[in-house]
């Protein structure tokens, strides 16, 4: 594969930085999400969560509530249990031996984290929802609570009675136990890392909200919700309640961000539905911001420990890597897997011929965690990139150096890992090149080391990632192999209406991503129309019955090319049809901007315009064909897909105070090629945000008896404009020979990047006064200590 | 109580609660959604409006704090015959909305700030936003926008 360091030449609208058509409705204020929607009739619910990390449920009276003004119902989890068909799911056992707690939407005997849901009231109104659940008595004995990641793994302190062991499972990838030990006794120079991936609270600016409204005939529910993942919740609402599939319709309206976060099937989702089926009335959910920090899942959580072993210039010839993963006090939907989708890339771009992978999954009395934007690929960045800059230290080199030194070289891709993936393509020194030129590599170091000469107090550093993420989820064999019980393919249907225009029904589910805008240029292209004439339809399983949703950057490069199957199906039967109006064979016809003309006499051509009113009046076809164009497909991706790139970071460290200030960025991506850059620009913007937030500022922080210390945004610090520079972007374009669009995904990317860019360049600040390590999030104190720590007399202190 | 209030431009009158906070006036009562609510620590400026042509975040007053006032949401920035607004034109062209549940509070606290900064720098945009969170765009593109529409001269309505 080739690559070109500029944005490929646009014939037709793809690959242009179209504007997006989401917009205009977003920004009049006409959008509507979940709680925008006026459903006249319906009940509001409040949940009763626990204030105990872990406690046995003595009782829960409801009596006080359900005398409250207001009030239409309130139940305990007993009361509930009932309407449990099966637990909450877990679709993603990852071994047959891992271990999962009972988990019902409310508890019934023992709470097992700060908020889990012990009783559900509902009212008229939200006010006098929230005045009755504070009205219900629940008598509780506190247990002791597992709080602490290797606290837990001990198994000193049990997060669930039931269960022998905080243990869910181990999961080990060693494809050759022996070629590791051999690497590591000959190594010249080995390092050992251990860091940790604090736990991060998704924080998408819409809080979630759940709206079931059940239909007066038919027994159907319509359930709103701000999901990420309308089909799949739907099947799982089915099984968890217990209503046929086929009775669900799930719509997500405008979603305001999900990031993972909602790629899940919640407790609240499930108890308006079981709750509208209970009392025939709709019934709504709108979750606060404090209440999510404890109810909606959080991201993260793991200690790692990474080594490597090297020759003495740093050629490393053997990862390993033991990790432990928190996954909170119970699996979320794909909670245990979120490891494994990191497991095979802690080698990162270089070419490691040894590899070994474990990971424990570990209960502790906190909230659950699962999919937060990365998902397992930043934490296996974070270490492979903190751990080569570890290296180049240790040897004394440059770390771009000893990057290039390791780099999988250009001209080996197909590449097989050694971790058992083929990575499709990749210019990984490209890249680099690119960022260093971008961010003025050579003149930062002289700069550098012109301050620390000075023995300036504000000392920069500049931090290197380079990474590379399997996106793209997934091949269904694949997946089946990793035990996660569904498939990765996604669906489409574009079909033209009578008057030429286009309707495509996609099986993904945007929630930012600019999905209307993206595929309406592919459609466009296709069929050489006007993207306005391009109506996409989402997010509504009675409008798209198939699909699988949207996360793990798999949207376009799944997703899309469904739909750019989909209407090359399409343009196979406008051929026929109009080969047959214009009495000549389809391979004679060219098509070219949306018009069929026989090669060689271009004035005999017929457009499809015409051919879809043609189609739909179905008066003169040949002999036969069905009337109408539309056409589906299905694509199942045959491999994942593998972006690269390179980011860099420069920050200033006040040796003073430890205050760092990251004062610019550049980053270089490879995502194959691109339909619409300017939408490509803005998730990698947001991506390096949300991972900057990781190196700086997020952290879910947990007291000692599992209290949540930063249940709001004055806790915990979601970065704002002001501490933050802007950006600046490059783009390597490197297709991927894996599907037809040679695309690859960005969604995560700028997350996966970011994260150790920034570390690496506070460590490299002040690697010359000795500080190897500093614990994230990155604040003043711990800079500070670090200093101190390292370099007594140097400034700071302990 | 009785309040009455000009919201974009319209003179609205209601009894309602003494204890009703003006974003939920505006949401419920009005049937205005477009103005958003974040959080419940008035930290993220979703809910930012205009009163008097100052940006308030909504969920800090009471909805009897505006009676008399004026009030500008969302909804009365474009034109009535749905030309948007050269801020809104702004975040537009540079791409400085993603799921857009920030957008109209961020382009409230803009009309606001460039009233008061009519030709800004970076830094003055990115201090003056500070009370408005985004999740989705990276501040970048909104950071653009403004200046794009500090170029223009787009003032507040
Ligand atoms: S809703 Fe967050 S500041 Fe008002
Ligand atoms: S665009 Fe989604 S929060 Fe700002």
């Amino acid at each position: 594969m080739s690559t070109t360091l500029v944005d490929g030449p646009a014939a037709g609208v793809v690959g242009t930085r179209m504007l997006r058509r989401e917009d205009p409705a977003l920004l009049s204020g006409e959008a509507r999400y979940v709680h925008d929607l006026v459903v006249p009739g319906a009940l509001h619910m409040v949940v009763v969560r626990s204030p105990y990390a872990h406690a046995r449920v003595l009782s829960v009276d409801v009596s006080a509530a359900l005398a409250s003004p207001g009030v239409v119902a309130a139940f305990s989890g007993a009361e509930l249990a009932g309407e449990w068909f099966s637990p909450m799911p877990c679709a993603w056992p990852v071994t047959a031996d891992m271990q999962s707690p009972s988990h019902l939407p409310v508890a019934v005997d023992e709470v097992c984290y700060v908020g889990d849901a012990v009783a559900a009231v509902v009212a008229a109104s939200q006010a006098e929802a929230q005045d009755a659940a504070a009205a219900v008595a629940v008598a509780y004995e506190e247990l002791p609570a597992a709080v602490d990641l290797e606290d837990a793994a001990s198994d000193r302190v049990l997060a669930h009675s039931a269960l022998a062991s905080n243990r869910a499972y181990t999961w080990e990838l060693v494809p050759d136990a022996a070629a590791v030990e051999r690497a590591f006794a000959g190594a010249a120079v080995t390092v050992r890392e251990r860091y940790v991936q604090q736990r991060l609270i998704p924080a998408a600016m819409e809080p979630r909200g759940v709206c079931v409204v059940p239909q007066p005939f038919g027994g159907e529910y319509v359930v709103y919700s701000a999901t990420q993942i309308p089909h799949i919740l739907r099947t799982m609402l089915g099984i968890t309640a217990g209503v046929p599939e086929e009775r669900i319709r799930v719509v997500a309206p405008s979603v305001g961000g999900g990031f993972g976060s909602k790629l899940d099937v919640y407790a609240e989702e499930l108890l308006c539905l079981a709750l509208a089926r209970r009392l025939r009335k709709p019934v709504r959910w709108s979750e606060e911001r404090s209440e999510a920090a404890q109810a909606t899942i959080h991201g993260r959580g793991q200690v790692q420990e990474i080594e490597l072993a090297a020759d003495a210039e740093g050629r490393v010839a053997a990862v390993r890597v033991r990790l432990l993963a928190d996954m909170g006090a119970y699996l979320q939907l794909v909670t245990p897997g979120v490891p494994l989708l990191g497991a095979f890339l802690y080698h990162g771009v270089y070419d490691v011929p040894a590899y070994a992978f474990t990971c424990t999954g570990v209960f502790t009395n906190k909230t659950p965690t699962d999919a937060y934007r990365g998902a397992g690929r930043p934490e296996a960045t974070y270490a492979i990139e903190r751990a080569i800059d570890a290296l180049a230290r240790k040897i004394g080199a440059d770390p771009q150096e000893v990057r290039r030194r390791n780099f999988i070289r250009a001209d080996k891709f197909p590449y097989s890992s050694p971790a058992g993936l083929v990575f499709d393509s990749g210019n990984y020194e490209a890249a680099l090149d690119a960022a260093l030129e971008l961010i003025g590599y050579e003149e930062l170091r002289e700069a550098q080391a012109r301050r620390r000469g000075e023995g300036a107090t504000r000392l920069l550093g500049v931090g290197i990632s380079s990474y590379v993420e399997m996106c793209g989820l997934a091949p269904s064999r694949v997946l089946a192999s990793l035990n996660y019980v569904a498939g990765g393919w996604e669906a489409a249907t574009v079909r033209m209406l009578p008057t030429g225009k286009v309707q495509v029904v996609t099986g993904a589910s945007p929630h930012g991503q600019g999905h209307m805008t993206s595929w309406s240029m592919i459609v466009a292209d296709k069929l050489g129309v006007s993207p306005e004439d391009v109506e996409v339809l989402h997010s509504d399983t009675a409008v798209s019955p198939l699909g699988l949703d949207t996360y793990g950057s798999r949207s376009l490069s799944v997703g899309g090319t469904a739909i750019a199957l989909a209407a090359d199906r399409l343009i196979d039967k406008a051929r026929l049809l109009a080969a047959y109006r214009l009495e000549v064979a389809p391979e004679d016809l060219e098509l070219s901007a949306g018009q069929f003309s026989v090669q060689g006499s271009p004035s005999s051509a017929i457009g499809l315009g015409t051919l879809a009113f043609e189609a739909f009046t179905a008066h003169d076809l040949p002999e036969g064909m069905e009337p109408n164009l539309e056409a589906s497909a299905t694509y199942d991706p045959t491999n994942f897909t593998f972006p690269f790139g390179t980011h860099v970071a420069v920050v200033e460290v006040d040796t003073e105070t430890g205050k760092v200030d990251l004062v610019r960025y550049a980053a270089v991506d490879d995502c194959g090629n691109q339909i619409n850059p300017l939408i490509v620009d803005g998730q990698v913007h947001g991506g390096i945000v949300q991972g900057v937030g990781q190196a700086l500022f997020e952290e879910a922080v947990y007291d000692g008896e599992g209290n949540l210390l930063t249940t709001t945004f004055t806790d915990y610090l979601v970065p704002a404009a002001s501490e933050l520079p802007s950006f600046s972007l490059g783009r390597t374009v490197t297709p991927s020979p894996s599907n037809p669009m040679g695309v690859k995904g960005i969604g995560e990317a700028g997350t996966i990047a970011a994260t150790p860019a920034v570390v690496n360049a506070v460590v490299d600040a002040l690697s010359h006064l000795g500080v190897e390590e500093i614990a994230m999030p990155v604040t003043p104190e711990r800079v500070w200590r670090s200093i101190g720590a390292s370099a007594p007399g140097t400034g700071g202190g302990r | 109580m009785q309040v009455t209030v000009t919201v974009n431009g319209k003179t609205e009158s209601h009894d309602v609660e003494a204890r009703m906070l003006l974003v939920y006036y505006l949401r419920e009562v009005l049937g205005l959604t477009g103005t958003n609510v974040g959080c419940d620590t008035t930290s993220c400026g979703a809910c930012t409006v205009l009163l008097n042509g100052e940006s308030v975040k909504s969920c800090t007053m009471l909805a009897a704090q505006a009676d008399g006032e004026e009030i500008t949401t969302i909804e009365g920035m474009a034109s009535p015959d749905g030309v948007l607004h050269p801020i809104q034109e702004a975040f537009r062209q540079h791409h400085g909305l993603q799921c857009g549940f920030c957008t109209p509070g961020m382009v409230m606290a803009v009309a606001s700030f460039l009233k008061e900064h009519p030709d800004p720098t970076e830094a003055e945009v990115r201090e003056g936003l500070e009370g408005n969170l985004c999740r989705c765009t990276g501040y970048h593109n909104i950071v653009q926008a403004t200046l794009a529409a500090a170029r223009q001269g787009a003032l507040a309505p």
